[in-house]
């Protein structure tokens, strides 16, 4: 967060130049601190929107919330998580760290990099402010099936579909503007297989965003013409196909569930070696590992729908595409331990975070291995077996992976060290927490209880009861989470340009805080040996 | 220009490109699975076109059931009803059966009926010569009648198929989409 | 209902212990194994990738265990410099690759088998709808709705919640012992889902198109399952019972069923043909109306703004009575209103209608006789 202004303050009012700086900022690490900045705000919102949930379901019964506006809280929740918080985030992290870590001097777009943050504020305030139209906020889960969505959607659907336009734009062309800085401006010497995995990790994220979110994208259009223009693509009495919409969705949205995981990859990657003093293992490996799950990511969407009535040959498709995922996921974390095997372990907060990342995201994978298996799946899908898979690999590896990064840059960023004592409580906290909302669901999907209900049976009643106080619990881990990074940007110990002593890495040539131009001269690459692989 | 920007510009217009090219294969998707349906029949949906070839009876031992379901969609007010229940099909046999439909109505109504056959693989095998799902029918007010089917199954029906449900879900047809009004009840339609 | 406090007590129990009690009722913590033969398949391929899973779990999360105790700076202050060493890549991408394959060869097994609907004995037609099933045996063509039996009172709070709390219904579905039975699976409006987890049936209802499962049960019983696709506000509340009886009482239940229906066309007949005073149907129309329509027009009559329009002083119940009947009857194309027709007797249909049009200030004394209804049919 540098304090460097740019823009000719002059005799403005200090308001007028602090608004004009921000918003026409070109510079990649004042729009890396705004995407951070929105991410944690959109992070905090759809999280107060899980307490809701999960108040309601503390009891059987209806206690707090209609069902009406349950569903509504737990379409938001998904939306604004994967949307807002999540994705914002790692475009923020992209664009502070990407230059840094491959000696650019900025973004190689910096003013459509202004344009694509600046298009999220509106888009976000557009779909919040559903909440208080007629018929309320979008109420068909993040995925809005047709004809849920469409014939039977709420007026607000089309709000929601113009922000999913304008997510969709920013996403691509944060996307563009991150594949050409990566392909244009590596310092001299830096070859691709020398980049950083983060950098490597965030390329394959962009080509997988500039291929989905279009999809996407197509898919909302095709609603708002069947909502709206008499068109039938999705509505079985005009000849359409509501199956259809689930194929066009999921295209999208496996892939998608990449686009949150793959940078969360790169962070680990990076972590994990400085806090080892030991190179990364195998990092031909990853990259490759990396790739295939990319590409692996476009030929398993069927495995959303194997309840649909998807002919046999269909269904083993798409469950042997499923399983050989495991490999490549496998490599990788097999690579990261034994990147930590005899290396020189300490255990300071942003390790830990990867640590708790590699672990927790291993359990979502296991789960998500189960899921594959078809017979088994008839009984798992739309539980909260589900539930609990996506969210041990989406919070240890979307949320873990980024606070992980923030306590590992932030003092890059701010040029103070963080509280090592209040990051450990903070990780410990989550880290419990954690596992004490999302695990009991494991538990309540096996034994029955379907995903998505206000309501439930009295069976399921002792672990709704754990996994509540678990989101409490994991909520206020997230309030001192925000008041450490506020304590670190007002003050604290000084850090050094290397922060880690077994950082290695062009991003800690530059001094802490890192200045507002880096890199304006290219810097020269060291020796140039494969250990050199942050 | 030097050669970075050039370079960059020439990136920035490929992904560009790429993204474009995308949107238009969300909706080449609609198409595409179509044709995918109807080269595998995977979602069940018979074929809308008429077929005229007469087979020829190879597997004559082998029997079919095949059950008629008849339902209505909101909004109209239809009584809608196969004649038979179901039929007893040798593979390659023509067969014609009726559905009763009954408008209950005080005003003329247009409707289009949809297809559906489970097992979904089963739809590339029963073959329509005439069907009413072909085109948009129309009753006027109180009217009735029956409608025909016309069809034989190929013997190419994969062996473990022995039962086949064909469902027929009649929708009203919004006045916009109305294709045609003739005389009678023939309107033309796909 | 339990107190919260012994529920937290309950509740807190390390889930190590609960591995013990998999029998407490508030606690169950595994698939269940079923009543079918592909139930319990389906139950022992869980049961395979769980330990397959934990054991790869064990192996990894102990290496790095270790790594945490042994390779800690503390105990090991000089790192080792090793990146690289393609035996052992090799090895980590091949075994599992081979386990992968182990467990792919007995889930394809069993899927095949799922997927063979041939020869069945029995079928039946399941529709969904918001937010109930209507079960139609094709065969016997016999059909009926079922609906939650749970009451509000309950779900508010306000009575205490009864051991099969959101898992009741009015009328089940009945079945026969050893009969292979077919469903066919269809939905009147939105995606919902048929989830029977102790056959280990899941097919998703698609409006407009019929998915096929089918199932065999042995053991006779009453087993209970729910909705499982989100479809709207009543997504929770749709549960599904299926009643397993020995074949003999099953076709004695579906002899029953016919004579209860004979007997109801007779009550409608009798119905029909008596005029009705508008004192005699309001109190019924009064009480059709909460079950089935308040929901979404609410008690009051004033709907939802935005969603579901109010009956209050609206065109449509103060109009012409053709016009309301139909809309009643019929359901309204794309929207959430429903047929109610073939869900409620003319009798019914009537008292609701000659209610609509009386309550909340819809003076329009029109009082509908069912006679009329049985025209519109």
């Amino acid at each position: 967060m540098s304090t460097y202004g740019h823009a000719d303050t002059g005799t403005r009012h200090p308001l007028v130049a602090f608004a004009a700086r921000w918003l026409l900022t070109t510079n990649h690490k004042e729009i890396g601190t705004l995407y951070l900045w929105l991410s944690f705000t959109l992070f905090f919102i759809a999280g107060a929107l899980a307490m809701g949930i999960r108040a309601e379901l503390f009891q059987p019964g209806i206690q707090l919330i209609e069902p009406e506006f349950y569903n509504q809280l737990v379409t938001m929740h998904g939306l604004i998580m994967v949307f807002g918080a999540v994705m914002p985030a790692f475009v923020g992290l992209a664009n502070w760290m990407i230059p840094l870590m491959i000696g650019a001097p900025d973004m190689a777009l910096p003013r459509l990099n202004n344009f694509s943050f600046w298009i999220l504020p509106f888009a976000f305030t557009l779909l919040l402010s559903s909440f208080f139209m007629e018929g309320g906020a979008p109420n068909y889960g993040w995925t809005f099936y047709a004809p849920l969505s469409t014939t039977y959607g709420p007026p607000s659907t089309d709000f929601f579909i113009f922000s999913i336009h304008l997510m969709g734009i920013s996403s691509i062309l944060g996307a563009i503007n991150i594949i050409v800085t990566i392909l244009n401006l590596r310092a001299p010497g830096m070859t691709l297989m020398k980049m950083p995995l983060f950098v490597w990790t965030w390329l394959i994220t962009a080509f997988l965003l500039i291929m989905v979110m279009p999809v996407l994208a197509g898919a909302v259009t095709m609603m708002l013409t069947d909502r709206h223009f008499g068109t039938s693509f999705f509505d079985a009495s005009g000849g359409g196909d509501p199956v259809l919409f689930q194929h066009i969705f999921w295209f999208f949205g496996h892939p998608e569930v990449y686009i949150m995981i793959l940078p969360g990859f790169g962070i680990a990657s990076q972590i994990i070696p400085t806090f080892a003093r030991k190179p990364l293992f195998g990092y031909t490996s990853m990259v490759w590992a990396v790739g295939s799950i990319a590409f692996l990511s476009f030929i398993v969407w069927g495995h959303h729908m194997f309840t649909t009535g998807m002919p046999v040959f269909g269904e083993l498709f798409f469950m042997y595409a499923t399983m050989l995922i495991a490999v490549p996921t496998g490599v990788k974390v097999f690579n990261w331990v034994t990147t930590m095997w005899r290396g020189s372990l300490t255990f300071e907060t942003p390790m830990l975070f990867a640590i708790g990342f590699v672990i927790l995201f291993t359990i979502g994978g296991f789960s998500g291995l189960m899921l594959a298996i078809v017979p088994a799946d008839f009984q798992y899908h739309d539980t909260m077996f589900v539930v609990a898979h996506f969210h041990y690999v989406l919070y240890p590896g979307a949320i873990f992976g980024t606070m992980a990064a923030v306590y590992y840059w932030l003092p890059k960023w701010t040029g103070h060290m963080y509280d090592e004592r209040l990051g450990k409580i903070h990780f410990w906290l989550a880290a419990i927490a954690v596992n004490m909302t999302f695990f009991p669901m494991h538990f309540t999907g096996l034994a029955g209880m379907p995903r998505r209900v206000v309501d439930y049976s009295l069976q399921f009643a002792d672990f709704n009861v754990v996994s509540t106080i678990g989101a409490g619990l994991l909520g206020l881990s997230q309030v001192l989470f925000l008041y450490i990074v506020v304590k670190t940007i007002r003050g604290g110990p000084k850090a050094t340009a290397q922060v880690w002593e077994g950082a290695e890495g062009l991003e800690w040539t530059v001094p802490s805080p890192a200045p507002h131009h880096t890199f304006e001269t290219p810097p020269v690459l060291e020796d140039s040996s494969g250990d050199a692989h942050g | 220009m030097n050669s970075t920007s050039r370079s960059k510009l020439n990136h920035t217009s490929l992904l560009a490109l790429l993204a474009v090219g995308m949107f238009g294969f969300a909706f080449a998707l609609v198409p595409l699975y179509e044709v995918f349906c109807e080269l595998t029949g995977i979602n069940g949906r018979t074929s809308g076109q008429a077929e005229t070839a007469s087979p020829a009876v190879k597997d004559s031992k082998r029997v079919f059931t095949i059950q008629f379901l008849a339902r209505t969609g909101k909004g109209l007010a239809w009584e809608f009803r196969p004649t038979v229940q179901e039929m007893q099909v040798k593979p390659g046999e023509i067969h014609t059966t009726w559905f009763y439909v009954r408008n209950r109505a005080n005003k003329a109504v247009t409707a289009q009926a949809v297809p559906s056959i489970s097992p979904g693989l089963a739809a590339l095998h029963l073959k329509k010569i005439e069907c009413f799902c072909f085109n948009q029918q129309q009753l006027a007010a109180n009217g009735e009648m029956e409608m025909p089917l016309q069809f034989y199954i190929d013997a190419e029906l994969p062996e473990e198929i022995s039962t086949l449900s064909l469902s027929y879900t009649m929708y009203p047809v919004p006045e916009m989409k109305i294709t045609q009004i003739e005389t009678g009840n023939e309107v033309k339609v796909r | 209902m339990t107190s919260l406090s012994d529920r937290l007590g309950r509740g807190l129990i390390p889930a190590v212990l609960l591995l013990f009690s998999e029998n407490s009722p508030g606690s169950a913590i595994n698939m269940r194994e079923g009543v079918t033969d592909m139930s319990q398949r389906i139950y022992g391929l869980h049961q395979i990738s769980l330990w397959v899973v934990t054991i790869v779990g064990i192996v990894v999360f102990g290496a790095m265990f270790y790594s945490f105790f042994a390779h800690r700076r503390s105990r090991h202050p000089n790192p080792a410099k090793f990146h690289d060493n393609v035996k052992l890549e090799i090895a980590w991408t091949l075994v599992p690759t081979l386990i992968l394959i182990a467990m792919a060869i007995p889930a394809t097994t069993v899927l095949l088998d799922i997927e063979d609907n041939s020869s069945s004995d029995l079928t039946v037609l399941i529709t969904a709808s918001q937010w109930k099933w209507h079960y139609t045996y094709v065969e016997a063509d016999i059909g009926f709705y079922s609906r939650l039996a749970t009451t509000q009172e309950q779900i508010y709070n306000r009575e205490p919640k009864e051991e099969n709390y959101l898992l009741q219904v009015d009328n089940p579905l009945v079945l026969p012992t050893n009969k292979k039975v077919r469903f066919l699976v269809t939905s009147d409006d939105v995606i919902h889902s048929w989830w029977l987890p102790d056959f280990a049936v899941k097919q998703d209802a698609i409006p407009g198109y019929i998915n096929e499962a089918w199932t065999r049960v042995d053991q006779p019983g009453l087993y209970r399952g729910q909705c499982t696709e989100l479809c709207g506000m009543g997504h929770a509340f749709m549960p599904i019972v299926v009643e397993v009886r020995p074949e003999a009482e099953f076709d004695a239940w579906i002899a029953d069923q016919r004579l209860a229906m004979a007997l109801a066309s007779e009550t409608a007949v009798a119905d029909r043909n008596k005029t009705w005073s508008m004192e005699e149907l309001l109190p019924m129309g009064e009480e059709v109306f909460l079950e089935h329509c308040a929901a979404c027009h609410q008690p009051d009559g004033m709907g939802q703004t935005g969603k579901y329009p109010a009956l209050a002083g609206s065109e449509m119940t103060t109009g012409n009575i053709p016009d309301h009947l139909n809309q009643v009857m019929n359901g309204k194309a794309d929207t959430e209103m429903q047929a109610w027709a073939p869900q409620l007797t003319d009798l019914e249909i009537a008292a609701v209608i000659t209610y609509e049009r009386n309550a909340w200030g819809n003076d329009t004394s029109d009082v509908v006789q069912p006679m009329t209804v049985y025209e519109a049919r």
